[in-house]
């Protein structure tokens, strides 16, 4: 047994299910110590990864979710203001000279660590998840290269500030815009499909055992029937467990016996209106029969 | 086992057949540098190397880089890892072998070129295509067709277009602003107060935030590239365009210019020259096949694939100046402008046709073309483009 089916298989204890692709890519990023870059379409179990593998090594999650406008003072650091201004009260109270005033304000007593700064003082090292990174702008990937290749910060007033002890990294990503090149080449990659049928299988056993095979069957085969019809929002692994999870608390043991129920749970896959529309009752019922 | 591919003996070991294969991916347009070589022999340390499949996985692992790359990986691997127990003579060439593989290159590139010019340079050819593709155009365009493919650049703008064009393309550079920047930056006022800086002169007045600095959301110039048709059906209108063009090269240094009609050029570079009328003689250069037919989409597709990815991000603005009648199917134009869209940029099109009276956007290309454009004006003269500034400034 190599490192890289040790890793796939304590995964597994923790109930996710990852593909050899993706376990080796995961592999290969820890052992050379790089970031991992996960693409994959929403709802396949990304940010999962992180999560899972944080339990699986018993290590600390930091999350930090990417939006626009995302800058360093919610990223990096910033400094506790209410705190300097109240010291700087105090310490004019107590006849303290300006330049010891600033010696200890400026002082890591005072700094907010943001995720970022966070994940590389930790005496253990923690996994670093970077969520959605192609919804922050251009300089903040900027700034992250920076970070991540020098596992370092510089703050002005304090010096400069190294990695205690490397974070695993893992940034996802799922098409919002093109991510720079730079930080493409920095990263391991892994793209992360809808899983198979047996996988899925494997998933829906994992994560929801009440299930019986049967109708784990039916499921699985209607989601994937469903996942190559033309939809806005294709339905991810969430949404099946979640309409696994809905059949299973109204009692249903067979799709194609209850259609009413049956519609009533598609609201757990279909989540738009037109979604609801392009899949009409019919549909729905002859992909259904033909999981069945 | 037996389809692995056999290296011949005097072969320089496993760390040349690496780097033969990341050769092998970057001639297949995989972008990898110097240090990936170094990274995939690590990563197959960490792994049983000697078994394919986990040599596979941590290859694509270190090697793909984007969703694309990924699907394309397994058959390269296979091509050249797996070449059906084949023997491969070298794995990397060294000095001796590099005449050899040099002819054998251009040799490649020469088939393909010509392959390409054959439809772009030979003027009847050319013509003829350029007048089928745009059917409907008019006679009137095919008629001054002819000339104009003799005609120089120089003909077709005088200086002073340049310099009237300059001022109007420093005016809509103006004009568009990127407003959507939710970073924060010092400013003398500001509807937020900037502590840090607030703080750190606080400390000259004993603690009492007296003096508050503030910051502002800055709007910022956002970069231009455009991309102007000049084929058979465009001709009338190439006079206000190029002038455009190089006006915008001259007033912005941050913008981009590519003209196509076959082929696609990129003339930043040649419309940057110092002296304007010379600027123009390099692109009459660069432009052979000038007046030909047009084949938007499948331009579009290669400026997306190509210079986009180099130059457009979300602060830009695509401005494609076209009739929209494209000899290809609408198609592949639809796809071009969602993967040019999805690079974050803004999309506007510029018909000289949409002035017509009645004119409805009829042309399969050009309807294909609406859903992903930000602005549809119509254009012809400068004056037209100037007058544009307003609708710019609501983009």
């Amino acid at each position: 047994m190599t490192d890289w089916t040790t890793l796939q298989g304590d995964l597994a204890d923790q109930g996710y299910i990852a593909s050899d692709d993706l376990a080796m890519a995961l592999h290969i990023a820890m052992s050379l110590g790089r970031p991992l870059l996960l693409e994959g379409d929403a709802g396949v179990g990304k940010t999962e990864v992180a999560r899972v593998l944080a339990a699986a090594k018993e290590q600390e999650l930091i999350r930090l979710q990417c939006y626009e406008g995302l800058d360093a003072a919610h990223a990096i650091y910033e400094w506790n203001y209410q705190r300097q201004l109240l010291a700087i009260r105090a310490a004019a109270e107590d006849g303290e000279t300006g330049a010891s005033v600033e010696r200890r304000i400026f002082s890591q007593e005072f700094l907010l660590e943001r995720p970022l700064l966070q994940a590389i003082r930790r005496a253990h090292p923690p996994v670093l998840l970077i969520d959605e990174i192609d919804r922050a702008d251009e300089e903040f990937e900027a700034y992250l290269l920076e970070v991540l290749s020098d596992f370092q910060v510089t703050v002005p007033e304090l010096g400069t500030l190294k990695a205690v002890s490397r974070p695993t990294v893992i940034l996802t990503a799922n098409g919002t815009r093109d991510l720079s090149d730079a930080l493409r080449r920095r990263c391991v990659y892994a793209y992360v499909d809808y899983p198979d049928r047996r996988t899925e299988l494997a998933i829906l056993a994992k994560r929801c055992p009440e299930v019986d095979a049967t109708l784990a069957g039916q499921i699985v085969g209607f989601v994937q029937a469903l996942r190559k019809e033309e939809l806005e929002k294709t339905p991810g692994i969430a949404e099946m467990l979640d309409f696994a999870a809905a059949l299973t608390g109204l009692g249903v043991n067979d799709l194609t016996r209850d259609p009413v129920i049956f519609q009533a749970s598609l609201a757990t896959l279909l989540k738009t209106q037109a979604d609801r529309a392009a899949v009409p009752v019919e549909v729905a019922e002859r992909l259904a029969g033909k999981a069945a | 086992m037996t389809r692995v591919t056999r290296f011949a003996a005097r072969d320089s070991g496993p760390s040349a057949r690496v780097s033969g294969f990341l050769g092998h991916l970057r001639e297949h347009g995989f972008r990898l540098g110097v240090s990936e070589c170094g990274t995939a022999l690590e990563a197959l340390t960490h792994v049983a190397a000697q078994d394919p499949w986990e040599a596979r996985l941590a290859l694509r692992a270190v090697c793909t880089g984007c969703a694309e790359d990924a699907d394309r990986f397994d058959a390269l691997f296979d091509a050249y890892w797996m070449n059906a127990g084949r023997v491969r003579e070298k794995a990397v060439p060294d000095g001796t072998t590099q005449p050899a593989r040099h002819t054998h290159n251009s040799r490649e590139d020469h088939g393909t070129r010509t392959g390409a010019a054959g439809k772009a340079h030979s003027p009847e050819g050319g013509d003829g295509e350029g007048e089928t593709a745009s059917e409907g155009t008019g006679k009137l365009v095919a008629s001054k067709l002819k000339n104009l493919m003799k005609k120089d650049m120089r003909e077709i703008v005088s200086p002073d277009d340049v310099r009237a064009a300059e001022a109007v393309a420093r005016r809509l550079g103006q004009a568009i602003r990127d407003r959507r920047s939710r970073r924060r930056k010092a400013a003398r006022s500001g509807p937020r107060i900037d502590l840090r800086r607030t703080i750190r002169k606080s400390l000259a007045t004993g603690g009492e935030p007296l003096a508050l600095a503030r910051r502002h959301r800055p709007d910022r110039p956002v970069k231009i590239a455009a991309l102007c048709d000049v084929s058979g059906s465009m001709m009338l209108y190439a006079r206000p365009f190029l002038a455009f063009l190089s006006g915008l090269m001259r007033a912005d240094p941050a913008s981009d210019a590519y003209l196509f009609h076959t082929r696609l050029v990129r003339i930043t570079e040649a419309l940057r020259d110092e002296d304007p009328m010379r600027a123009l003689n390099r692109i009459t250069l660069l432009a052979d096949g000038f007046g030909g037919g047009s084949k938007i989409g499948e331009n579009l597709d290669r400026f997306a694939r190509t210079y986009a990815r180099r130059f457009v991000d979300g602060r830009t603005v695509v401005v494609i100046l076209s009739d929209g009648y494209d000899s290809a199917g609408p198609d592949l134009l639809d796809d071009a402008l969602k993967r040019l869209k999805k690079r974050g940029c803004r999309i506007v099109w510029l018909n000289p046709l949409k002035g017509w009276k009645g004119y409805e956007p009829v042309a399969r290309g050009m309807a294909a073309a609406l859903p992903h454009l930000d602005l549809f004006a119509a254009a012809s003269t400068l004056d037209d483009l100037a007058a544009l500034e307003p609708e710019l400034v609501r983009l």
